[in-house]
């Protein structure tokens, strides 16, 4: 195993391991939003809670999300690491510093952004995921189909002007993190070609775009439309 | 036709590696526009010495942008405002008249300041024995021609040698990563068969003795590549990864 | 003493190979037990240091850079001659080696120059082997191109950097031997000086750049590969830090010095643009290819250009003077590098030069572009253009390039026989600091060519030669005789400090770089001459009463460096004036103006001068003393080279 230990404790194998948390996070973003969209289905929630129910209780869903949980404190304790692993390599810095010139803001700002979606995440799941699953104090309903309704819990939330901006200011973050991170991911990987880059890289942007996009049109949906 | 002007300069002086050193400020009086920004410190020397105050200590020496010993900090970026060219071959139009222009060394933990603006970058020079060259003993008797190499390879190749080691794609990361000098090296000899059986161990080796110096981790902000004088590309370290995991995985 | 050059028996082509088996072999067991003292890591140097490593020799090797990487061989553009043949346009070994002594003017050993034709092809197949990137054609094999006038295709070529490419092959070389612990690098340090013990090197003194630090070091050999002097002339294109001051320590040890005056002025640098510039920036030898040089006709027009009233674009075709085409109707724009440059002079002293200065002549592309269109000129010359452009701010498509010769290239160095052994016992000299193959003129793409071959082919044979006849036993580096070479170098040193005179070493080196070339340059005469060397040596007078150098010797001190290599160079200025003085003969970079034809071409004098002046140094009052080697050619016929 020594090669292993070698490999995860080298800069590249940590980034290595960021690339690949990163990348598997993405997945998880796609399948939570399309799963979500059964918020504007119209049925006062029936389908959305059902969804919930098979999120919470389907043994294979159940494994994964151990996955995912492990896979955003991965991801959160190797920035933490590298973040003051780099902070160390310069330890007297510039008097004057023109890295605009060089290379794009959310580049050089990524554990910022990530900060900031890990305070939303805890505010997500402060509202959500704990009241759900653990019981946080909120009296869930019973909706038509025998289920909790979390549904009439998401709409009370998000027609808090406090949920509508730090919603909104989470998928900000989380748009520049991505527009970085996804072609990032690949390039650390090392999944570099002449003719896939750009391809990679348009495709990152229009992930990076939609993706936040279709996340903030709910609580915008539910703030200003219902 | 050429025009003179008149700068301040404020410059780091620093008397040896122990000491704290502090910025300074000076002024240069008409220098023509045609002038290098070396011969511009060269002018500020002279009076310096002519005044009995020691002399701004920089490193240069070819002169001609191959070198690559040349290593300032101008204004906020390495090598200055111009693009693609080292200090030595930028000229005092690019400044305008009355500015001040800043200059400060390389800022790195694994380039300690040794005085003033001149930096010790021995760590590329460790990299580089630690794996960054093929092992064969003087002698071969193989024919030039009896391998043959794709054209496309062999200019990949040398676009990645045609990094002069100057150390600027350090200066300009935010992280002080050296991933673009050692990908520069890695992909030079993996694009090439000359280099294939040492390929897995010289990733390894150079990544390992990289992380040793002190350098930081590649977030991937191309400002390494962007600032690069000889316009190494940032493919080169998407190569160095690949060799890197297939070489700890293999 | 007499000088034996030491050149094998028997043909020609067998020479080398005869010698190398008639040479003594050091047992690899006992390699161990001797140190090699390699001074310069450019790529004779690296070459040298790191062969020997692989033979199994103990080295230590010492620059003044801060990495061996930045040797000035890393600035040599266009590429290395070797006699592959790939083209098959009929080179051979003895092709190379007649066009290298042909274009020495016949002033370089016949043994020593074929020798180097004959392990030119080694050198590009140990490269490539080493990795270094060469220009390929579509089918995988190695480009070649036509350089500096040959008329076959032999010049290997990376870009336009082959020097840098083949000088990352060295020094990869050599960081591999100093990971394996048999190669001791010392970086920023400076050898002062020479140590001799019962006549033989036995090591040198050196001081670190960083701490100040003087330190004896001891071997059983010293090779010094330490470059050209051509900064005697404070501009050239050499780097600011290139020195003669190792091979000006030998030579005042007793190591003789040969040809100092054979200096190669190259003729297509950027012009000067003022007094403060403190380098030239060469343009490749290519553009002369495609670009016409000329001149107004009149000195009337050219105060015009000059002064900006007048741009050239403007001048009329029949008030040109395209003088290469004139005087060469056959060779033109190509002629070779010294006949370019003195006709470049010739017409600005006769008042017709252009530019701010009148010290240029135009190389216009417009009929080229004209011809070929600017797409295929700037594939050919975008990237010359562009550093043009950047350093000039002129745009060379729409506006011709102006240029200028400059200092370039020393032919001249340490004389050494086919050993490359000076004539101190156990001090080698290789690569540019040698005299060896280049005469009186160097080609095109052969500096490289030498350097490489006397690092990896020449000096690791002949080297063990010499040491099978030396005792293993080290010599301590407290000795009495290191320990009084210290102490003569720290008097030097604190002399320097303590003058606290009113002039910067620059302002000397400017003054006498002004004397070297008005009056040793690119035309000579025994009148200038003579004058030269009575204003160096009041020059020196001066610079040792009124010099002005800050700071103490224990740090980093960069002017104290500058003033240690300064005052060499004033010693070895005035050794090039007397050879020059001495040479009353025009041949190939030296031009005397007593020696030309009636057309004002260079005439050479076999009867009277083909020899190597050798100069012995006699001390500081003395005139040095003169040997010559005879040169006998038994393979090739001296012809007078005519390019009309």
């Amino acid at each position: 195993m020594g090669w292993f230990t070698k490999l995860i404790n080298s800069s590249l194998g940590r980034k290595l391991l960021m690339s690949l948390t990163g990348l598997f996070l993405i997945t998880f973003l796609v399948i939570h939003l399309i799963g979500n969209t059964a918020i504007f289905k119209g049925d006062d929630g029936l389908a959305f809670n059902a969804y919930a129910k098979f999120m919470s209780t389907n043994p294979l869903i159940h494994t994964v999300s151990y996955l995912l949980y492990a896979g955003i404190i991965l991801h959160v304790i190797i920035a933490i690491t590298l973040y003051f692993r780099n902070k160390s390599s310069r330890p007297v810095g510039y008097d004057k510093l023109n890295a605009r010139a060089n290379s794009s803001w959310e580049s050089r700002n990524m554990t910022l952004l990530g900060l900031l979606i890990l305070a939303f995440l805890f505010i997500h799941l402060k509202d959500f995921w704990w009241q759900y699953k653990y019981h946080g104090g909120y009296e869930f309903q019973i909706d038509a189909d025998g289920n909790r309704d979390i549904y009439a819990l998401v709409i009370e939330q998000f027609k808090t002007p406090f949920a509508l901006v730090s919603y909104l200011i989470g998928l900000i973050a989380l748009f520049f993190h991505l527009k970085h991170g996804f072609w990032s991911a690949f390039q650390t990987l090392g999944l570099d070609h002449k003719k896939y880059t750009p391809l990679i890289k348009a495709l990152g942007l229009l992930y990076a775009i939609l993706v936040p996009l279709g996340f903030a049109s709910m609580p915008v949906y539910v703030y200003f439309f219902k | 036709m050429e025009k003179e002007r008149n700068y301040t300069l404020k410059i780091w002086r620093q008397p040896n590696a122990q000491s704290k050193g502090e910025f300074k400020t000076y002024e240069v009086k008409n220098i023509s526009t045609g002038t290098s920004f070396l011969e511009m410190l060269d002018i500020l020397n002279e009076e310096l010495t002519l005044k009995g105050e020691d002399p701004v200590y920089f490193d240069h020496d070819c002169r001609e942008g191959i070198c690559g010993m040349c290593s300032l900090f101008i204004n906020g970026r390495p090598h200055g405002p111009d693009e693609e060219v080292t200090v030595c071959q930028m000229h005092m139009r690019m400044f305008e008249d009355g500015s001040t222009i800043t200059i400060e060394p390389w800022r790195a933990r694994a380039f300690p300041v040794i005085k003033d603006l001149v930096v010790d970058r021995s760590a590329f020079d460790r990299i580089i024995q630690a794996g960054g060259f093929i092992s064969v003993n003087t002698g071969v008797t193989t024919d030039a021609n009896a391998i043959l190499i794709s054209k496309e390879n062999a200019d990949l190749a040398m676009d990645a040698a045609a990094c002069i080691g100057c150390g600027a794609c350090v200066a300009a990361c935010k992280n002080a990563s050296a991933m673009l000098f050692v990908s520069a090296k890695v992909s030079q000899l993996a694009l090439l068969p000359q280099g294939q059986s040492e390929r897995k161990r010289r990733a390894l080796a150079m990544v390992e003795q990289m992380d040793k110096e002190g350098f930081g981790a590649c977030t991937n902000t191309g400002a390494c590549s962007a600032e690069c004088p000889k316009g190494i590309d940032l493919s080169n370290i998407a190569r160095l990864n690949r060799e890197y995991f297939t070489a700890s995985v293999s | 003493m007499s000088l034996d050059a030491k050149i094998p028996e028997g043909p020609l082509a067998e020479k080398w190979t005869r010698h190398k088996f008639n040479m003594k072999l050091v047992n690899p067991a006992n390699k161990r037990k001797y140190d090699i003292i390699v001074v310069g890591t450019g790529l004779a140097g690296a070459a040298a240091a790191a062969s020997f490593a692989e033979l199994g020799y103990n080295v230590k090797n010492f620059c003044y850079q801060d990495s061996p990487r930045r040797a000035h061989s890393i600035a040599a553009q266009g590429g290395i001659n070797a006699a592959k043949n790939y083209k098959n346009d009929g080179d051979s070994v003895f092709r190379l080696f007649y066009d290298t002594i042909k274009g020495g003017d016949y002033r370089s050993r016949e043994a020593n120059v074929y020798r180097l034709a004959e392990v030119s092809n080694n050198i590009i197949d140990q490269c490539v082997a080493q990795g270094v990137p060469f220009a390929r054609e579509y089918g995988g094999l190695l480009d070649n191109r036509s350089f500096g006038g040959a008329q076959v295709s032999r010049t290997f070529y990376a870009r336009g950097q082959t020097g840098q490419q083949l000088l990352l092959g060295a020094y990869s070389a050599l960081s591999r031997q100093i990971a394996a612990g048999k190669v001791k690098l010392y970086p920023r340090t400076e050898m002062l000086d020479v140590v001799l013990i019962d006549g033989k090197a036995r090591g040198i003194i050196t001081r670190d750049l960083i701490t100040g630090k003087i330190e004896s070091h001891s071997a059983h050999a010293v090779v010094l590969a330490t470059g050209g002097y051509g900064n005697v002339f404070f501009l050239s294109t050499n780097a600011m830090g290139s020195n003669g001051s190792a091979v000006w320590r030998a030579y005042k040890k007793g190591a003789f010095f040969a040809n100092p005056s054979f200096t190669q002025i190259h003729p297509t640098c950027i012009p000067v643009h003022g007094d403060q510039q403190s380098k030239l920036t060469l343009m490749s030898e290519s553009l002369r290819n495609d670009g016409r040089v000329w001149v107004p006709k009149t000195v009337e027009t050219a105060e015009k250009l000059r002064k900006g009233e007048l741009k050239p674009v403007d001048v009329p075709e029949e008030d040109r003077d395209y003088y290469l085409e004139r005087i060469y109707p056959s060779f033109g724009n190509l002629v070779p590098r010294d006949v370019a440059s003195r006709n470049a002079k010739n017409v600005c002293d006769e008042g017709r030069g252009v530019g701010e200065t009148g010290l240029a002549v135009y190389l216009d592309f417009r009929d080229a572009i004209e011809r070929d269109g600017r797409d295929v000129i700037e594939a050919k010359y975008g990237n010359l253009f562009q550093m043009y452009e950047k350093i000039t701010a002129e745009n060379p498509y729409e506006t011709p390039m102006m240029i200028y010769p400059a200092i370039h290239y020393t032919m001249g160095g340490l004389w050494v026989d086919y050993n490359l052994q000076t004539t101190i016992p156990g001090l080698f000299a290789a690569g540019e600091c040698n005299f060896s193959d280049h005469g009186a003129n160097r080609l095109g793409a052969s500096a490289l060519m030498q350097g490489l071959a006397d690092g990896y082919f020449i000096i690791p044979y002949t080297i063990s030669n010499y040491l099978a006849g030396v005792p293993f036993e080290k010599v301590p580096a407290d000795r009495p005789e290191f320990k009084e070479a210290e102490e003569r170098v720290k008097e030097r040193i604190g002399k320097l400090l303590s003058l606290k005179g009113k002039h910067t070493v620059d302002e000397f080196h400017k003054r006498l770089g002004k004397i070297m070339w008005d009056k040793c340059g690119m035309s000579r005469n025994e009148k200038g001459l003579t004058e030269a060397k009575k204003e160096i040596q009041e020059l020196r007078e001066q610079f040792w009463k009124e010099v002005k150098v800050l700071g103490a010797n224990e740090e980093l001190n960069q002017t104290l460096e500058k003033a240690l290599r300064v005052a060499d160079f004033m010693e070895l200025g005035e050794l090039m004036v007397d050879d020059a003085l001495h040479r009353r003969e025009s041949c190939g970079g030296h031009f005397r103006e007593e020696s030309q034809t009636e057309e004002g071409e260079a005439k050479r004098d076999d009867e009277n001068f083909a020899y190597v002046a050798a100069w012995e140094y006699q001390g500081d009052d003395k005139p040095a003393k003169l040997h010559k080697e005879e040169l006998i050619f038994e393979n090739v016929k001296l012809t007078q080279r005519s390019y009309k």
